[in-house]
């Protein structure tokens, strides 16, 4: 389990983060949710340790992640970010190969080479195995991607807003190949959603954030209400179930609504 | 491909020892003494060593420094480097003047590391990176290092000498003056060594530190083989560009930015292009001979435009 301690962030004279105290379970999908400007990816990126809090901890299991060493680190905690400036030319394997980094730092073993093939399969990259990074579609790339921290083979996935410029169809994927590391594999997965249903219809757990602190966390029955969302967004929320699962709908507010 | 490449590399050596403004009589050479065997082992090898050393050396620190940068336009001539190691050199000769060339070199080194410093400091200050804005203040920067360098051989009255070191020159490569040069084989060594670690730096901070790499450290020491390398190339031939610049990127074309896989062919690569232009220097306007400095100049900067319209297309 990952927790945070009172965290804050601040800079310069603008407070990002203002106390921040959560919770994330173990084989577990959470997603931060939240109006942009909450604080959700500094959050995520002071579990992923790339940032530092001003004040206040994260703890692994117990354990403060500041004594841990990066190398360290790395065999525990994989991190997606965005990746628009990524202009190094590999193939998928390659970039797959390079998640393999923490443990053989180059010089990889016939163990390390399984994983890989592993991490392929996973997201059916097969077909893509030897096609280069820059003539792949968007969705192409971050499933590539996914694939590298896959084969980092940690117990703890870091994604922020990995649904990003996708379209439905590859985000879908990768929501599925999320669950399914947490189903099958008891990975436990953190991402940074902005797409409601998709928080709502895959995780399990959900921290919303507002202006810099816990807005509410818990399960998703217990976040995913029209009060709650439409208090934290500001907008008009009408919550639908079918078998299919929850939708919630957001557009064309009530009043307005003929 | 990489066996034509080797093929062609070879055949390279073989003209770039059999060119020169003294003929070699090759039957000579059989008895290990004589006029040819002194014009060989004093000047042809030394020559070719140094070219062949010096390519390599030029063209690991271009890739270094494009994956230190994250940007495809950079290299030592782009960002700063070759004006701050002749800075250095000058700063060696003015501030210890009877100092011998493995001084001079440090004081190179040191300058060109420096340099690198404040290059990263300044292009991470830029918030609107665009790929062409990285080498235009890279130029600027190197300007305004090279501006300095002027004034201040000016002021000391050693405008002459600087020029030395502006143009590559390879004529001045004899036995007993290049040997610094070597210094390029454990730096090209320890790249490849550290290949992995390179390429993940290309990738950017963020991703190299959730890959559990220390960051800082490797860029650091990326920096100190680039300077180095510089340092050992501008004292023994001068400064060269074009090849950092050139080769990486046809490299990468073909074979991707995976380092320990292309680094060998970057090598090769950076060699032949030295090779090829120092034979055509020695032969344009035989039996004189025009500086490297100006035919790799050209040379890379059409290919260099050949590269950049073949890419746009």
């Amino acid at each position: 389990m990952i927790t945070v301690h009172d965290i804050h962030k601040v800079y310069g004279a603008k407070t990002v983060l203002r106390g921040v105290d959560a919770h994330f379970p173990s084989r577990q999908l959470t997603s931060l949710i939240g109006p942009n400007g909450a604080g959700k990816t500094t959050l995520l990126m002071m579990i992923a340790r790339l940032m530092e809090p001003t004040s206040g901890e994260v703890r692994i299991e117990g354990r403060a992640v500041a004594g841990i060493r990066v190398g360290e680190y790395a065999k525990r905690v994989a991190t997606l970010r965005q990746a628009p400036d990524f202009n190094l030319r590999l193939t998928v394997e390659e970039v797959v190969a390079f998640g393999r980094f923490p443990y053989s730092r180059g010089v990889l073993t016939r163990e390390d080479q399984r994983v890989i093939d592993e991490a392929i399969d996973f997201l059916s990259l097969q077909a893509l195995r030897h096609a280069y990074l820059d003539e792949l579609s968007g969705g192409q790339r971050q499933m590539a991607f996914l694939a590298m921290t896959i084969a980092q083979q940690t117990d703890y996935l870091l994604l922020d807003e990995p649904l990003n410029n996708l379209d439905i169809k590859h985000a879908v994927q990768i929501m599925r190949a999320l669950r399914r590391l947490c189903d099958e594999h008891a990975r436990t997965v953190i991402l940074v959603v902005h797409d409601i249903n998709f928080a709502a219809s895959y995780c399990d757990h959900i921290v919303a954030m507002k202006e810099g602190a816990v807005y509410c966390a818990g399960s998703v029955d217990e976040v995913i209400t029209e009060s709650r969302l439409g208090e934290l967004y500001g907008l008009d929320f009408e919550i639908t179930h079918s078998p299919r699962g929850r939708l919630c709908n957001y557009f064309n507010p009530e009043r307005e609504a003929k | 491909m990489r066996v034509r490449v080797c093929v062609l590399f070879a055949l390279l050596c073989g003209a770039s020892l059999s060119v020169g403004a003294r003929q070699m009589e090759w039957t000579q050479l059989l008895s290990l003494s004589g006029d040819a065997w002194l014009t060989l082992t004093a000047s042809r090898l030394p020559r070719l060593a140094a070219l062949i050393l010096t390519g390599v050396g030029l063209a690991v620190c271009g890739v270094i420094l494009q994956h230190i940068v994250r940007n495809k336009f950079v290299e030592p001539g782009t960002s700063g480097g070759l004006d701050a190691a002749r800075l250095g050199i000058l700063a060696s000769i003015v501030l210890a003047p009877g100092a011998g060339t493995i001084w001079r070199m440090l004081f190179a080194l040191v300058f060109c590391f420096a340099a690198g410093l404040i290059f990263l400091a300044i292009i991470r200050r830029i918030r609107f990176k665009s790929t062409v804005l990285v080498p235009v203040i890279g130029l600027m920067y190197g300007g305004l290092l090279s501006a300095i360098a002027e004034f201040y051989a000016y002021h000391n009255n050693i405008m002459q000498s600087m020029q030395g070191w502006l143009l590559g020159d390879f004529s001045r490569v004899v036995q007993g003056s290049y040997e610094i040069i070597y210094l390029i084989l454990p730096i090209v060594v320890l790249t490849y060594v550290y290949a992995h670690r390179f390429t993940v730096v290309g990738m950017g901070e963020g991703m190299a530190m959730s890959l559990g790499l220390n960051y800082s450290a490797t860029v650091a020491l990326g920096l100190l083989l680039v300077a180095i390398t510089v340092a050992a190339t501008v004292i023994t031939v001068g400064a060269i560009p074009f090849v950092g610049l050139v080769i990486p990127n046809l490299v990468a074309l073909r074979y991707g930015d995976n380092l320990a896989r292309t680094l060998p062919m970057v090598a090769l690569g950076g060699a032949s292009l030295l090779l090829v232009c120092d034979i055509l220097g020695r032969l344009i306007i035989y039996p004189f001979e025009v500086p490297i400095g100006l035919t790799a100049g050209s040379m890379g900067g059409v290919l260099f435009l050949a590269l950049i319209i073949w890419r746009h297309r």
